[in-house]
């Protein structure tokens, strides 16, 4: 095990332990809340990857860090706004029968998409990253391409963005209030719906703007994307606690790191297989995960 | 005796239906399949459309009858139709052979797998066996053993099957077995959910607290049901590939489990012959989507809406948003709701002006609120 691999891999899975944070992290949350199982979570982060290589595609925007700083705030609010429609125009009126709306968020899914493969096609569209994203610099010895320290940068100060917004704000009390006990919180005449509303709108933002890493990190995107992340976004749930911000972190990295060295010194697949595997493992040894308060 | 009798008169009528189909040489039922009924490309079509409605009871035994929500069911169809594949492909195991070493191989498999993810309820359990169906489908794509045939799949070659379902003239055959593997699981299913075991099982689903209550060992049961239903899961996927003949990636991923979970929620969920019948109409309508050209939709149209328009799973993404929007309870309780209405109107009119008093509505309704408060439950324990 040359020790500049295990450098280059360290920051390469640092990279997606941001993606999957960005994705599972807001699911974990309105999960937690709600009880809402967004499966269209998945489609959000596909659009916003989408909308991020169309920016990089034809924002006539000069340099290209502004072109891609551009990116990144169309995507956040792409994925935003879809959230706002869903929960306002769809979920509201399944309000209280987290089934259906779980069942009404797979159709979106599927239709969703459908709708990105229908219009796009399938095949995987390459982003136009910044020139600067594929040099490479030299850390401690090994060489790390510049886009994974990017992921990684952006992923670290919105992680910290969060906790600083569930630790000091008014509505990120409630939200931690209510993912610990709903009823207790609505009993004392607290407004859960309107923190829950934004709660959503965050979370689906965040989801836009991870497409975007997604794509950059991949160097392309698919409107298969969000699926096939989701099933990871899952995992790093389930592995750190439900509805526990800081498991989900935890586990994202723990996931991700361990991913991205067995895909490399192990045969192809076994860095995906292996996570299934913590995961058993995890269910036999502590079923309520890493930082979860309760089984889940 | 006369309820148990009177249950059976739709299912005499469902089974007398598919039973004349092959004889019906010169019916033909235009729009919905290319050839006369007895055809053999039509006789596939419906084979499908009965395994499909085998699988989608299966899955309604764990997620309607148990409360068991899982987002991986078709590991287990798919099991069925890869393992015999790889024994018989690849290991030159005779055909009997290769199905007894799968159903014993998936037997070992079930109770492992069911006793890990069972340690989690609710929408961990859901996210658990996603997962573990996820890993298979990597597993034979990334084919590190080379015996799983990666995207392409697994083509199984007629000789290696037994006479009587080789070849054009195995279809004939092929359909009579769809057609009973689609009726014994029915009343297999019917039986158990009935059964004492079955009470259990309901149980669990509206107050498992209670059951744990009442001294039973509710992970026993939640197991028996998630073996139960797996191993009849992996039985659908033996008949599917005597039908398909290939074992291909496409029903192993998350997509096609999701889709089985569409299927049992668009017929309705809790009750055996709702799932039946969503699992029929998706097996016949995927293949006639399918086949048909969708190119002339939307001709003249931007290309961002015409692409979409071809693709088939926006229609099944946005009939089940209009589903659950408007009948969460699926298509059985459109059906049930009509002919309850229907039935009021009869003794109405029978009895004069008293119609406003007959009983209308759904009355029972063991899908929708019961997993609702099963997945509630499990959340806020």
């Amino acid at each position: 095990m040359a020790m500049n691999d295990v450098i280059s891999l360290l920051i390469s899975g640092l990279g997606l332990a941001g993606i999957y944070f960005l994705l599972a992290s807001g699911l974990s949350l309105i999960y937690g809340l709600m009880r809402v199982l967004n499966l269209a979570h998945g489609a959000i982060f596909a659009v916003g990857g989408f909308v991020g290589w169309a920016a990089l595609e034809y924002l006539p925007v000069e340099p290209d860090w502004l072109r891609f700083t551009a990116a990144l705030v169309l995507a956040t609010l792409a994925g935003a706004m879809l959230g706002i429609l869903i929960e306002k125009g769809l979920l509201a009126r399944l309000y209280g029968r987290p089934y259906a709306q779980m069942l009404l968020t797979l159709g979106l899914a599927f239709a969703m998409t459908a709708f990105l493969g229908g219009w796009l096609g399938h095949d995987p569209l390459t982003l136009k990253q910044p020139a600067w994203f594929d040099e490479v610099t030299v850390i401690a010895g090994s060489r790390v391409v510049n886009s994974r320290l990017v992921i990684v940068g952006i992923a670290l100060i919105l992680f910290l963005a969060t906790v600083v917004f569930l630790r000091r704000s008014k509505h990120g009390l409630i939200i931690r209030a209510g993912v610990n006990n709903r009823s207790m919180v609505m009993a004392l005449g607290i407004n859960v719906s309107k923190s829950f509303t934004l709660l959503f709108v965050i979370g689906s933002g965040l989801a836009g703007l991870g497409g975007v890493l997604a794509g950059v990190f991949f160097g392309s995107v698919t409107p298969e994307l969000g699926t096939q992340q989701l099933i990871f976004a899952f995992i790093v749930i389930i592995v750190g606690g439900l509805g526990s911000l800081e498991g989900t972190a935890l586990a994202a990295l723990v996931v991700a790191v361990l991913q991205q060295f067995v895909n490399y010194y192990g045969p192809p697949g076994a860095g995906d297989l292996v996570t299934v595997l913590l995961l058993a493992v995890m269910l036999l040894v502590r079923p309520r995960g890493l930082l979860g308060k309760v089984a889940a | 005796m006369k309820r148990t009798a009177a249950r059976n008169v739709p299912l005499a009528i469902a089974v007398a239906l598919f039973a004349a189909v092959p004889f019906l040489s010169n019916v033909s039922v235009p729009l919905v399949f290319d050839g006369p009924l007895g055809s053999l490309g039509t006789m596939q079509i419906i084979a499908v459309g009965l395994i499909f409605a085998a699988l989608a009871m299966t899955f309604d035994l764990l997620f309607g009858y148990t409360g068991l929500l899982s987002f991986g069911h078709t590991l287990w169809f798919a099991l069925g139709l890869y393992l015999p594949a790889v024994l018989m492909v690849g290991a030159g195991a005779p055909f009997g052979t290769a199905l007894l070493l799968a159903l014993a191989a998936c037997l070992l498999l079930s109770l492992i797998i069911g006793a890990v993810a069972l340690r989690t309820s609710g929408i961990a359990f859901a996210m658990v066996t996603m997962a573990f169906a996820e890993a298979f489908l990597i597993f034979v794509e990334r084919n590190p053993t080379k015996m799983f045939g990666g995207d392409e799949g697994i083509t199984v070659a007629g000789s290696l099957l037994p006479q009587a379902v080789r070849g054009v003239a195995g279809i004939g055959t092929v359909y009579w077995i769809a057609l009973v593997l689609a009726v014994t699981i029915y009343l297999l299913l019917r039986q158990s959910v009935g059964s004492r075991a079955g009470h259990v099982l309901q149980g669990l689903k509206e107050n498992p607290l209670r059951v744990e209550l009442l001294g039973l060992h509710t992970y026993r049961f939640r197991l028996l049901s998630f073996v139960l239903s797996s191993m009849l899961a992996v039985l659908c996927g033996f008949v599917y590939l005597l039908v398909a003949r290939v074992a291909y990636p496409g029903i192993a991923g998350t997509d096609f489990a999701l889709l089985i979970m569409v299927m049992v929620v668009f017929g309705g969920t809790g009750r055996l012959w709702g799932a039946a019948l969503g699992g029929f109409l998706y097996g016949v309508a995927n293949i006639r989507l399918g086949s048909m050209s969708t190119a002339a939709f939307g001709e003249g149209l931007p290309q961002w809406i015409s692409g979409p328009l071809q693709e088939p799973p926006l229609y099944i993404g946005l009939a089940v948003v209009l589903m659950m929007l408007f009948a969460p309870e699926g298509l059985a309780g459109l059906i049930e709701k009509a002919s309850s209405r229907l039935r009021a109107r009869l003794a109405g009119s029978r009895r004069g002006r008293n119609s406003g008093a007959a009983p209308s509505g759904s009355g029972g309704t063991p899908g929708g609120d019961g997993t609702e408060t099963a997945l509630a439950a499990s959340g806020q324990r």
